[in-house]
């Protein structure tokens, strides 16, 4: 019996997304269809790309330049640890009282959780590249910005790639109740059961899932083709 | 305005229940801008009681199950090489997936309530055990493992007096960074009628900075006990690496 | 050496973190107790505690605003004060969610505006709301009664949706009515719940009925709906005539009258299923009216001004109320 409910939703739920459904509540409207999915997919999008750009500009060449210089190692350690534990729903309700609600607010603050798996990644995995090969570099005569964009940067890149992975992660799943805050994505059809109904909630969970998805498998494509084939034995 | 005529109410309150309230005399609290109110933190302290016990529990119940799992897992993938890339790639999708959308994919299955919190929170803390399993046994130098089985130990033996114990301190980092991202993303549990102290920065608290920035202490209070606890545990349990701390 | 003495002070930070985080947790909520029973020489309306029943269990919902939260809270507090096994379920989310809860057994009953009720549930318009609190209960009783339900007698106080905006704004483009938004409409942004699109007393009927077009139309949580027009992102919210803000900050938010009747005042009516009001017997049906009457709008206004104001639980505010009016000893 089971079976069949689960399946009966999950029917409904595609529905949802591709068909606009009679509303929940009256007055007439009708909710959910095409046209308000891929409103809302673009919305979370939007965000989610907005807010991964700041904490990429912010984070990457801060967390290599430390990495580099051997330094901070307390700062991006400690960061990199707080982030992990800040629940992302007060972050958003502090943003919508104390700074304000939309786009204009809610990006920033989704770029400062994506800040802390970028810092520490980038720190460490460049820290951890063979201090032989940056020897080597330098002995060549390599200038120091070279170093890190031909010896360093290529050898990190799969722990880089890592924390950009998790901060895409984490950016995600925030921008899933940015709603609250006055941003339209998809969390929009899971946090208003009221006016999407049972159907819109289940396709907005769906949905979500597969963006997310999506987007990791991008990313992770990305760090297939920028990891140098010398290291891609290793971490296949 | 078209209200209706009132009914005639009982009006049994005593006279000293209304307050006279306006712009200049409201409390610290009805003002959201204000960041924090410290008379209405000492005054209302105690309302965090049973969303922290709430809280403990089901991160409590998370990682120990999750734990179980992933722990389970690896030790079959240690034994049989074939299966690390598919379990790696499955315990990654589960961590993909945003809780929130997982909470309510959930949803037809086991519904609201504590039960699909900790299911989901569980399957978050795989990816990050198994693979700090893995690495930790990994780590183990063949040397070791060759001296081991030289000295007559079988592979059972091997693995639980040599391997395992060499991979605690990997496997308690991942189990310390579990545990900091449990804790955290439990505060979403509210949105599915599991309570924890997601209930004190949602609904009437919203808008409330200080209830909101006493929660967030709390969480912040969990993480750094349970992390100092897990790191004790570590020095306890590896007391060979003492010489080399310090 | 040193390193046992690190190690001691780390042991002993993380007992003592690991101890405050406990402490807290075995506070406990210290407001749990309600009490029940009567105590003696007390006015006629304390609500006695009747034995026969403990036998019968019943779950207490409410919408998910401050409000219906308090409101919620006082019946399972009186309920409880009557010997009933009571547990609350608050916080279920719109009206027609709360419905479904009531019809799939999941809650006993909810208390529900008679105005939302008639326009949300049975498709009434706006104008068809009687004005009379009698009537639209009447009514509404009558369409609940074909769905196997039932609802109370009303309450005392009324609740409506309003159009509010600040008084700058007001005075600015000369608002009184919402009528006068004819014309200026297009220039504002409208602030509302999320659900406020679909709703015929809420944007829906601001458009259908008055015929208005707004610059822009951003849903946000109710919870927020003065914050946006603080911050000077609203032009326009959605407010509730109850708001204990308008009251104590009169100097700061008005709202506009309605002079169309599009937002109907509703009284609060508990709906539940016949069923269950006949298995729980008649102190159900009567504590609830009893320990409504003294719900007028003053102290409906006074315990939101108490949970959204003074933030206080919806539990203390309703505590507060009961022993105030004698209800609970």
């Amino acid at each position: 019996m089971r079976a069949d409910l689960v399946s009966a939703s999950f029917s409904g739920a595609v529905e949802f997304i591709f068909a606009p459904q009679e509303s929940n509540v009256t007055g007439g409207k009708e909710v959910g269809g095409f046209d308000k999915t891929l409103e809302l997919l673009v919305g979370h999008i939007e965000v989610t790309v907005l807010a991964l750009a700041l904490a990429l500009l912010i984070a990457l060449p801060l967390g290599l330049y430390l990495g580099h210089k051997g330094r901070g190692e307390l700062l991006a350690v400690g960061i990199g640890n707080a982030g992990r534990a800040i629940p992302e729903l007060a972050v958003i309700a502090l943003v919508a009282t104390l700074v304000g609600i939309g786009m204009r607010n809610v990006a920033p603050a989704l770029a400062l959780l994506g800040i802390a798996p970028i810092l520490v990644n980038a720190y460490v995995g460049v820290r951890q590249v063979d201090p032989a090969a940056v020897d080597a570099a330098r002995g060549m005569g390599m200038s120091e910005l070279s170093i890190i964009r031909k010896v360093e940067f290529p050898l990190a890149v799969p722990t880089v790639m890592g924390g950009i992975r998790g901060a895409a992660i984490v950016i995600v799943a925030t921008a899933t109740i940015a709603p609250l805050a006055g941003v339209e994505t998809l969390g929009d059809f899971i946090l208003n059961r009221n006016v999407y109904g049972e159907n819109g909630l289940l396709a907005g969970a769906i949905l979500v899932a597969l963006l997310a998805l999506t987007i990791e498998g991008l990313l992770a494509l990305l760090q297939r083709r920028l990891t140098s084939d010398g290291l891609k034995v290793k971490t296949a | 305005m078209a209200s209706p005529a009132p009914l005639a109410a009982a009006g049994q309150v005593g006279g000293d229940f209304f307050k006279e309230r306006s712009s200049d005399t409201l409390p610290c609290q009805a003002n959201e801008s204000h960041l924090f109110c410290f008379d209405w933190a000492r005054e209302n302290i105690d309302r965090y009681g049973t969303p922290t016990q709430q809280h403990l529990e089901i991160v409590v119940l998370s990682v120990a199950i999750g734990f179980a799992v992933a722990f389970a897992l690896a030790l079959l993938a240690h034994r049989t090489r074939r299966l690390q890339p598919p379990l790696l790639a499955a315990t990654g999708v589960l961590y993909t997936i945003p809780s929130i959308a997982f909470f309510f994919l959930l949803l037809p299955v086991t519904g609201f309530g504590r039960d699909t919190a900790i299911i989901v929170l569980s399957a978050y803390t795989l990816q990050i055990i198994y693979r700090n399993t893995m690495l930790g046994l990994g780590n183990v130098p063949d040397s070791v493992r060759d001296a081991a089985r030289g000295m007559g130990l079988t592979n059972r033996q091997i693995l639980w007096k040599v391997e395992l114990p060499l991979a605690t301190p990997e496997i308690i980092a991942g189990l310390r960074v579990a545990t900091a991202s449990t804790i955290a993303i439990a505060t979403l549990v509210v949105l599915i009628s599991a309570g924890g102290l997601g209930t004190e920065m949602y609904g009437s608290n919203f808008n409330f900075p200080t209830a909101i920035l006493i929660a967030v202490a709390i969480i912040a209070l969990m993480v750094l006990a349970f992390d100092l606890l897990l790191l004790t545990a570590q020095r306890l349990l590896t007391p060979w690496r003492k010489a080399r701390s310090g | 050496m040193r390193t046992d003495q690190t190690r001691m002070r780390v042991l002993l930070a993380a007992l003592a973190a690991l101890a405050l985080t406990l402490a807290l947790a075995a506070c406990g909520s210290s407001d749990d107790s309600t009490t029940s029973g009567s105590t003696e020489g007390d006015s006629a309306g304390t609500i006695q505690s009747n034995p026969d029943n403990g036998k019968v269990s019943l779950t207490i919902g409410s919408k998910n605003f401050p409000e219906q939260e308090i409101l919620g809270e006082i019946y399972a507090q009186a309920l409880t004060a009557a010997g009933y096994k009571v547990k609350s379920a608050l916080n279920l989310g719109s009206e027609t969610v709360a419905l479904k809860a009531v019809k799939s057994g999941q809650i006993s009953g909810y208390p529900e505006y008679a105005s939302t009720a008639l326009t949300s549930f049975f498709g009434l318009e706006p104008e068809e709301v009687p004005a009379d609190a009698n009537e639209a209960w009447e009514k509404a009783n009558e369409e609940f009664e074909k769905e196997g339900l039932e609802a109370f007698e009303p309450t005392p106080f009324a609740s409506a949706n309003a159009v509010g905006t600040t008084k700058e704004t007001a005075d600015k483009y000369e608002l009184e009515t919402v009528s006068d938004l004819e014309g200026v409409s297009e220039e504002l942004s409208l602030y509302g719940s999320p659900e406020c699109r679909q709703r015929i007393d809420c944007l829906a009927g601001l458009e259908k009925l008055y015929g208005l077009k707004f610059k822009s139309f951003t849903p946000v949580d109710i919870g927020l709906r003065y914050t946006v027009l603080e911050k000077g992102q609203a032009d326009l919210s959605i407010l509730f005539t109850t708001d204990p803000q308008l009251s104590a900050e009169s100097d700061k938010f008005v709202i506009l009258e309605d002079d169309k009747e599009v937002f109907p005042a509703g009284n609060i009516i508990f709906v539940t299923e016949k069923s269950v009001a006949e298995e729980a017997g008649p102190d159900y049906q009567e504590t609830i009216l009893q320990v409504q009457e003294g719900l007028d709008l003053k102290v409906m206004q006074e315990l939101d001004a108490r949970v959204e104001l003074e933030k206080e639980t919806p539990k203390q505010a309703a505590k507060a109320y009961l022993e105030s009016a004698g209800y609970i000893g």
